[in-house]
């Protein structure tokens, strides 16, 4: 399967993606430069981390009008996996094809280290064969990664079960304490309605070898990778 | 000729900075300020006929100055 990596100018993960996926049996990945149009003959796309045009105005702001944009957002409301990691996730929300927005984190310090998060829906292309309550151990490292959405998106989330990953504790607790930016709900990574975007401010780019720290990052690519394999099969 | 546009964080969205600010203000001994909400301000020199420019920058002040979900924008158009 084919994975795009969009580059943006201020992408700094694109080689950290680029690394997991290729140790990855069965996916193939390549850069796709900002200003491609097209993203024909890609079996999904990855939005990485960075400070895309340099966080200037809003992280992801600038990054949202970049010409391979109108491509992720067709290819997106036609069913295409979209991941969004980090900065890719402020640009989903920035764009529209996520709810809430990421703004600078509570304690307004820059959090760089390893979190806890919790797996709250199974059977999503992302955390498809981990159970509720599976632990995934991955990486932050972020400035504006509290997320923030309105009372009446928050419940419609929550009732549409979009919210797949929490912040929690090693035993699987959603404290305020392993909450490492002040996200509202703990909240560390959620998807569409459809459940073919997801964004997350950890890195499951960092986190696909576990001699490194953390092989958890790996299972949400592998999800990724058997949910098109079952798709081309069932095709 | 100059517009301006003033963004703010929308009043349910938690504003950590401005509240780090409030706090120096009070330490300082201002004990007036009692909430500070911090935001962006720009200046658009205008070409042109500033009434010609209002609407297509208005669409922009919602698309890209500023985002709705977190924050509120006010534009000021230059006065003839």
């Amino acid at each position: 399967m084919k994975f795009a990596i969009v580059q943006f100018p201020g992408s700094n993960c694109d080689q950290d993606c680029l690394a997991a996926l290729r140790g990855i049996e069965g996916i193939e990945s390549e850069y796709v430069w900002h200003k491609e149009t097209s993203l024909r003959g890609w079996d999904a796309i990855v939005l990485p981390g960075g400070f895309s045009y340099g966080d200037y105005l809003r992280c992801g702001a600038i990054a949202r009008f970049s010409p391979i944009m109108r491509a992720v957002m067709e290819d997106a409301r036609a069913g295409k996996l979209v991941i969004g990691v980090c900065n890719g996730f402020q640009i989903l929300c920035e764009a529209g094809l996520l709810s809430g927005a990421l703004v600078r984190n509570r304690s307004l310090h820059f959090v760089c280290d390893m979190v806890t998060t919790r797996v709250e829906v199974t059977e999503t292309p992302f955390t498809h064969g981990m159970p509720v309550g599976t632990l995934l151990r991955l990486p932050v490292a972020h400035g504006e990664g509290c997320y923030y959405a309105d009372e009446g998106t928050l419940r419609e989330l929550n009732e549409r079960q979009q919210v797949l990953l929490r912040y929690c504790d090693a035993q699987g607790e959603t404290t305020a304490a392993s909450n490492p930016n002040g996200s509202i709900e703990n909240i560390a990574g959620i998807c569409n309605r459809a459940r073919n975007v997801f964004g997350l401010m950890p890195h499951p780019d960092r986190a696909c070898e576990e001699r490194l720290g953390s092989g958890d990052g790996a299972r949400i690519f592998e999800s990724m990778l058997q949910t098109l394999a079952s798709d081309r099969a069932a095709a | 000729m100059k517009a301006k546009v003033i963004v703010t964080p929308k009043e349910t969205v938690l504003d950590p900075q401005g509240a780090a600010v409030r706090e120096a203000m009070q330490h300082l001994g201002f004990k007036a300020a009692r909430e500070v909400r911090i935001g962006r301000y720009l200046e658009i020199e205008l070409e042109g006929d500033p009434a010609a420019a209002e609407p297509k920058l208005r669409e922009l002040c919602r698309d890209l100055l500023s985002n709705p979900v977190i924050e509120d924008y006010r534009l000021e158009m230059p006065q003839k």
